[in-house]
């Protein structure tokens, strides 16, 4: 009997996007745009009719237009980290990063849907777009769900090293 | 809005079977104009599966984007109190006749008829069944099932889970599991890509859960109730690699194999139907009305064509004003107009490499349409 299922290596067919791939996305941001402050960083690669990003944000920094199906652009320079789409995105695929947090930290803000929300300070296991332990992590903030942007998000420090790696916890 | 049971009307312009996402949307729509609307459903709470929707839809703000399931389903059902539309629960229609009569009771109890001008069907989707050696064993379960049980009745319906189906159904009630505390020990789907969404699966795989491609369920094993799964890895045709199989304890199994449009009225009226795949199996044809091959009786939802609930409130809305202009309530001008606007939400709906094949598939139906 085996106890777990984990050992199959298939990630581009199940939803595992790589840097690369990424990088070809006109959400995700290059090493430049990432030196000025808290941004988001959209991980949308898939024209699914879906555009509350760009209606929700206040600096018109997004960008769906018409069709609908088109990949968010993010105008990096217009973001002011403001984390609203990160609370309404339905694929859960956008997250904010400052990677010069301090000389060694970065934060990582993840759209989070499970309870109980960590606390702040918490030590917890960050964890990479495999699910797999990547380092531990400092809670620094935790925002409970709104109405209307619907996701809890939880800001965490991480070693600077990790800012791309890094997009779930646990603990 | 009034619970009819016991004081029914007898006559009635529009009524409506299934009070799901297409139903009631159709019903508010319909009601806004004049039409007098009663709506049976043979649960017993309004809403369908709405209320077993828990994630975020996605579409655009005037498809409510953004906006959770049950949330939406709320704001429908506060939208449908303030109307005059009747509520008819625990209500089972057995047959609709071509005059239409429509023969229902209500509880189960004394089998009763009354008259409409006008139906709307909206009986939505069934789940697809696959079957497996074990098959029906308990704790197998449909994906619906599940999610129903945890989302409505706040029961979790296993500790430690398998999936079968990566399709939107598979990947989200995967992730509804893991926020309901239950282990999902996996995904499997037997193509060699998932069929869902990307960032459906990215949300899961970041949270540890692995997703099998290429890999089936051959044998689900347990005395009183499943203890363990047998899995075999399959080639490109969808064979069984008996070399590669192993067998893993779970004590749930769920299926998202897809749903079928839920059509025995249709079939029992004679209605016209085709089988169109994408679609989910038989679909009644229908005009871009959402009318039937039966005068004034008309479909929506996933009868229609399984989609999903933005495209069933959608097609309800067109249904209700089809309805409201065929009973003298909106002039040919007015109905146009809303019918436009309708018409173009729900090709945003059916935008991109997703929707074009739903897409594709609703112009086949509406070709194949004489009337």
């Amino acid at each position: 009997m085996v106890k777990k299922l984990d050992k199959i290596p298939n990630d581009s067919e199940t939803g595992v996007l790589t840097i690369e791939r990424l990088r070809q996305t006109p959400g995700f941001p290059d090493e430049k745009d990432l030196e000025n402050g808290l941004i988001a960083v959209i991980e949308c690669d898939e024209d699914i009719p879906c555009n509350p990003c760009e209606s929700i944000c206040p600096n018109a920094a997004i960008k769906v237009g018409n069709p609908i199906t088109n990949l968010p652009v993010l105008n990096f320079s217009k973001c002011s980290g403001c984390l609203k789409c990160l609370g309404i995105c339905p694929g859960l695929c956008i997250f904010a990063i400052n990677k010069n947090y301090n000389n060694d930290k970065s934060l990582i803000y993840i759209p989070y849907e499970y309870y109980p929300l960590p606390k702040k300070d918490m030590i917890v296991r960050a964890l990479d777009r495999k699910g797999n332990y990547v380092c531990d992590a400092v809670v620094l903030k935790v925002l409970k769900p709104l109405k209307k942007q619907n996701s809890g998000l939880v800001g965490i420090i991480i070693p600077k090293e990790y800012f791309n790696i890094v997009r779930n916890f646990e603990f | 809005m009034g619970l009819a049971i016991g004081g029914m009307q007898l006559n009635n312009e529009l009524v409506i079977i299934g009070a799901g996402p297409a139903g009631l949307s159709a019903a508010k729509e319909a009601a806004k104009f004049g039409v007098k609307v009663l709506v049976l459903d043979e649960n017993d709470r309004p809403g369908g599966q709405l209320f077993t929707q828990t994630h975020k839809f996605f579409g655009s703000k005037e498809h409510s984007a953004g906006i959770r399931g049950f949330q939406i389903g709320n704001r429908l059902l506060e939208d449908i109190k303030k109307s005059d539309v009747e509520i008819s629960l625990n209500t089972t229609v057995y047959g609709i006749f071509p005059d239409k009569t429509v023969m229902f009771s209500v509880l189960n109890e004394k089998i009763q008829n009354l008259q409409a001008k006008n139906i709307l069907i909206a009986t939505g989707g069934l789940e697809k069944p696959i079957m497996f050696k074990g098959w029906t064993l308990p704790g197998i379960m449909g994906a619906g099932a599940a999610q129903t049980m945890m989302n409505v009745f706040r029961v979790l319906p296993g500790k430690r889970a398998l999936m079968i189906g990566t399709g939107n159904v598979g990947l989200i009630v995967s992730y509804q599991l893991k926020q309901a505390g239950c282990e999902v020990i996996g995904v499997l789907d037997v193509m060699p890509k998932i069929s869902g969404y990307k960032v459906h699966a990215s949300k899961i795989r970041r949270a540890a859960i692995p997703i099998l491609v290429s890999h089936t369920i051959k044998e689900a094993k347990g005395n009183q109730s499943v203890e363990s799964a047998v899995i075999t890895k399959v080639d490109n045709s969808c064979r069984e690699i008996d070399s590669n199989e192993f067998e893993v304890e779970c004590d749930l199994i769920c299926i998202a194999a897809g749903l079928q449009p839920f059509n025995e009225l249709c079939w029992a009226l004679k209605m016209e139907m085709e089988y169109i795949g994408v679609l989910g199996g038989f679909v009644p044809v229908h005009n871009d009305n959402m009318q039937t091959s039966i005068k004034d009786i008309f479909v929506a939802g996933d009868l229609a064509g399984v989609e999903e609930a933005s495209t069933a409130m959608e097609e309800g809305k067109l249904a209700g004003i089809a309805s409201a202009k065929n009973l003298g309530y909106l002039s040919e001008k007015e109905f146009n107009n809303k019918k436009s606007e309708i018409i173009e939400r729900l090709n945003q709906l059916r935008l991109g490499s997703f929707g074009i094949e739903r897409e594709k598939a609703k112009k086949i139906l509406l070709n194949s349409c004489n009337f």
